[in-house]
């Protein structure tokens, strides 16, 4: 079953076509990776996505259902849960309080609220950290914050902006497993990265931009060989 | 691993510290009792007053320390429930303990109202669209002549003490106990509020509106129903502030230092703490009564000097308020860490 | 009614126009630079106006001849303020920034009425007076030159910003200030700086209006209401928006009380600025 299908979406700011004609699907239960160096539009693409900005035109479907246009909060309440690249805690709350506040969307009672939200605490390793206030985490303890509380939400979609960009390389293991760990429980998820082998290990399907554009889209071994992906991204990648 | 777990989901969810419930136990008792050791008039007054702007302090705790939203404004609610009580008493002769709560209606109302266009803005934008919204009801009340127009209205004094005309002027002891009662239920109710969902979600959208919307919290709905929640509570303030004085107009109940008395309480309590608007309260109004007493008569303004001084040096040093000296552990469960 | 005294009003709405534009400019100039909002702008603006007085009364120079004085005072209560306040809050939040400047007028405002008290003042017969007859149009002598004065303030203080060194660096720090002090800006001085500029201009503002305004501890309220209106419509930080959200204000006060009511002025400038912060919200002709 289809989750998502975007169709055609474009957006420019200025004379800048950050999407330009963006068109992929996404299938229930697999890992989308979407790739390509920075100014590619891929931060763009969820915005869009997830409401946060208007497309100028184009299509959004969730489960055959069209979103385009709904505000960011409808459209998280239909379940689509999502990270930030540059990242948005709750500052001054501790991070039992930050991921209260998405458990509560499905859980009323604040007790029970109160317990899930230490279950996902646990799930992504953190639990001793509980009433520490966001603002004192580490980045990587950050990230995964916001993985929980995007979690809390119970989405079906979860769109994850960078969850291993400026960690420390002892930390991106633990954060792989834990996004294998969503996977098995069913989240569907789509995650930008900008480690290339990540992207090869854990998705079922990347998507390639460069300027906006999207250059290829398959399995990661054709991504791999695609030489439109290899000039525009995994070159320059390699040569940094 | 799991046992982990099992110990955090054991843990109650708020653990204020005992010594905290005895020491409000005991001043809530205290409270009722002083009356009885024979305060005098001036004491009397002392206290309604330091009830009073606690309350108003709370009502802009609300919308500015919980949702983050800095009102300059909120004078206008204040007026407006000073005047709903007087003039459907003065006119209709209607009891303001009915009015009271017609002008939290109409507060609540016009919080929607203004709300709605404003809360759109962030920021600045909404802070001097505040201030504006302030001081363009003192100008429609100065000319309006229904109301009084600048001179304002003058409550015919009942001949003795009465309950129901809310009128009592052999002692002020039961305008204390009025005061008070307003005092300890409103701070019940924020208190409440704070630890209740709405809380929470209120605090997400102080701390980053952005985030609050990918966890499904209509960012400008929840500021409205902040804003409405703290209009409602600043205009029985107003009512009760007319009873008491007995003489209203826009000069004094749409002045622009009832603003600015309530933001200052707050931030010098405490900004976003439940507590902080008491404490505040209980330090600044002391003071201004005070000054007025042993500097008064000088233009009146030395307890603004003090006060934007305060306010100055409260920014600089401590911008957390005078609540940040009390140990976290002892208000909330900071342990464990 | 007559289009003579339209056209009257809309004159008076052009000169009063210019004094608000420079004023918003000053604001806008410190918002630009940092970030901050300076709710003292108008208690800024009323001490230049004593300085004015002050200076005529004591030594009985001209408010005309006194403006240099005034400028260069107010510029150092820029410096003083900036030292003394607003580099302690620069990373705080907004809330906290709001909070400092707010206090800083109430303490000014109320320093002010004890020292001077709330007394109406004005300076008695300066050498600016009587008023020129142009058709029907009156035009007050005074008001005349206030708002040419302005005018060319507000041009200099344009090119100044934008052609000279100091100007382009003080755009530089409203930038980014950290790429800025890469570049070897120092930000804690061009914000200074930007202090002693952005009060400079409520100097000039103030020490030409005190030749015809009534000097008093809260004059300084409306004129920072419509200033802070004016930064608003200009954009946040756009200096040239602000002459033009400054002419649109001073039209619509003069025209709206002439056309309605003048005791609502205020309410009418209200109105205009809600419906641009709400539908444009990057403002009239801002950069943001």
């Amino acid at each position: 079953m289809k989750i998502l299908s975007v169709k055609n979406l474009s957006r420019s700011f200025g004379g800048i076509k950050a999407n330009d004609n963006i068109s992929f699907e996404v299938e229930e239960g697999t890992i989308l990776g979407v790739i390509g160096p920075n100014g590619a539009g891929k931060s763009t693409l969820f915005d869009l996505i997830t409401g946060y900005t208007k497309a100028d035109n184009g299509k959004v479907e969730y489960f055959n259902k069209n979103i385009f246009g709904l505000s960011p909060d409808k459209i998280s309440n239909l379940g689509v849960g999502r990270t930030f690249q540059k990242l948005k805690p709750f500052a001054d709350q501790t991070l039992l309080e930050n991921v209260m506040i998405g458990s509560f969307v499905k859980e009323k009672n604040i007790k029970k609220a109160r317990d899930k939200a230490l279950e996902i605490i646990d799930f992504v390793d953190l639990i001793e950290k509980r009433h520490h206030f966001a603002k004192e985490l580490s980045t990587g303890q950050r990230k995964r914050l916001e993985m929980a509380r995007a979690m809390a939400i119970e989405p079906k979609l979860l769109l994850m902006d960078e969850v291993t960009g400026g960690v420390d390389q002892k930390t991106i293991p633990g954060l792989v497993e834990l996004i294998k760990k969503l996977k098995d429980s069913g989240v569907t998820i789509i995650t930008i990265e900008h480690n290339i082998n990540i992207i090869m290990e854990i998705s079922d399907n990347v998507l390639a931009l460069d300027q906006g554009k999207s250059i290829a889209y398959g399995s990661p071994k054709e991504i791999q060989q695609n030489k439109q992906v290899i000039n525009s991204y995994l070159g320059t990648f390699d040569a940094a | 691993m799991e046992n982990k777990l099992l110990i955090a989901k054991s843990e109650t969810l708020w653990n204020t510290d005992n010594r905290v419930i005895y020491l409000i136990s005991g001043l809530i008792i205290l409270l009722f009792a002083l009356p009885f050791f024979g305060l005098n008039s001036f004491y009397l007054h002392l206290f309604i007053m330091i009830f009073m702007h606690a309350v108003m302090a709370q009502s802009w705790n609300v919308i500015a320390g919980f949702s983050g939203q800095i009102s300059l404004g909120h004078g206008a609610f204040f007026g407006i429930g000073a005047y709903a009580t007087s003039f459907f008493y003065i006119e209709y002769g209607i009891s303001p303990w009915i009015s009271m709560p017609f002008g939290i209606l109409v507060s609540g109302f016009f919080a929607v109202l203004i709300g709605i266009p404003m809360l759109r803005l962030s920021g600045h934008y909404f802070a001097i669209a505040t201030l504006l919204i302030g001081i363009s009801f003192q100008v429609v009340f100065q000319r309006w002549d229904l109301v009084g127009a600048a001179s304002g209205l003058w409550v015919p004094m009942t001949a003795e003490d009465s309950w129901s005309a809310l009128q009592f002027h052999s002692s002020k002891v039961s305008y204390y106990y009025i005061f008070l009662v307003f005092f300890i239920v409103t701070f019940f109710i924020v208190w409440l509020l704070s630890r209740s969902k709405l809380g929470y979600r209120l605090r997400a959208v102080r701390d980053d509106p952005q985030a609050a919307l990918s966890l499904c919290i209509n960012v400008s709905n929840y500021k409205i129903i902040a804003y409405v929640i703290s209009a409602m509570i600043m205009a029985p303030m107003g009512s009760l502030f007319a009873q008491y004085i007995l003489i209203i107009d826009p000069d004094r109940v749409f002045n622009i230092e009832i603003s600015i008395i309530v933001l200052l309480i707050t931030v010098l309590g405490g900004i976003g703490n439940v507590w902080g608007p008491i404490i505040g309260a209980s330090i600044l109004i002391p003071i201004s009564e005070y000054s007025r007493i042993y500097l008064g008569g000088t233009g009146g303004a030395v307890d603004l000097i003090i006060y934007g001084l305060i306010l100055m040096i409260i920014c600089i040093f401590r911008p957390d308020g005078l609540i940040s000296f009390v140990p976290k552990d002892i208000l909330e469960r900071k342990k464990q860490r | 009614m007559t289009s003579e005294i339209i056209l009257q009003a809309i004159v008076t709405g052009l000169m009063m126009g210019l004094i608000y534009a420079l004023i918003a400019a000053g604001l806008s100039l410190i918002f630009g630079l940092m970030d901050i909002v300076n709710f003292a702008h108008g208690e800024h603006l009323m001490l230049s106006m004593f300085s004015s007085f002050w200076l005529w009364s004591l030594f009985g120079l001209d408010p005309i001849f006194s403006i240099p004085i005034t400028i260069l005072l107010m510029a150092f209560c820029g410096v003083i303020t900036h030292y003394f306040l607003i580099r302690y809050i620069l990373k705080a939040k907004m809330l906290i920034q709001i909070c400092a400047t707010f206090g800083l007028s109430i303490f000014i405002r109320s320093i002010a009425q004890l020292l001077w008290t709330p007394d109406f003042r004005n300076v008695d017969k300066p050498l600016l007076e009587g008023r020129l007859e142009i058709g029907s149009v009156f035009i007050g002598q005074p008001q005349l030159i206030a708002s040419l004065v302005c005018l060319v303030a507000f041009i200099g203080l344009y090119l100044f910003v934008t052609k000279t060194e100091t100007g382009l660096a003080l755009q530089a720090t409203a930038q980014d200030r950290h790429a800025a002090e890469i570049l070897g800006i120092p930000s804690n001085k061009m914000f200074a700086i930007g202090w002693a500029i952005g009060l400079g201009c409520v100097g000039v503002a103030g020490g030409m209006m005190a030749n015809y305004f009534f000097i008093f501890t809260d004059v300084g309220i409306n004129f920072a209401l419509f200033a802070f209106v004016a930064v608003a419509l200009g954009g946040f930080g756009s200096i040239i928006g602000c002459l033009y959200a400054g002419i649109i204000i001073g039209l619509v006060e003069s025209l709206g009380g002439l056309l309605i009511d003048p005791s609502f002025k205020l309410l009418y400038v209200f109105v205009i600025y809600l419906l641009v912060v709400i539908y444009r919200p990057q403002g009239l002709f801002g950069r943001y």
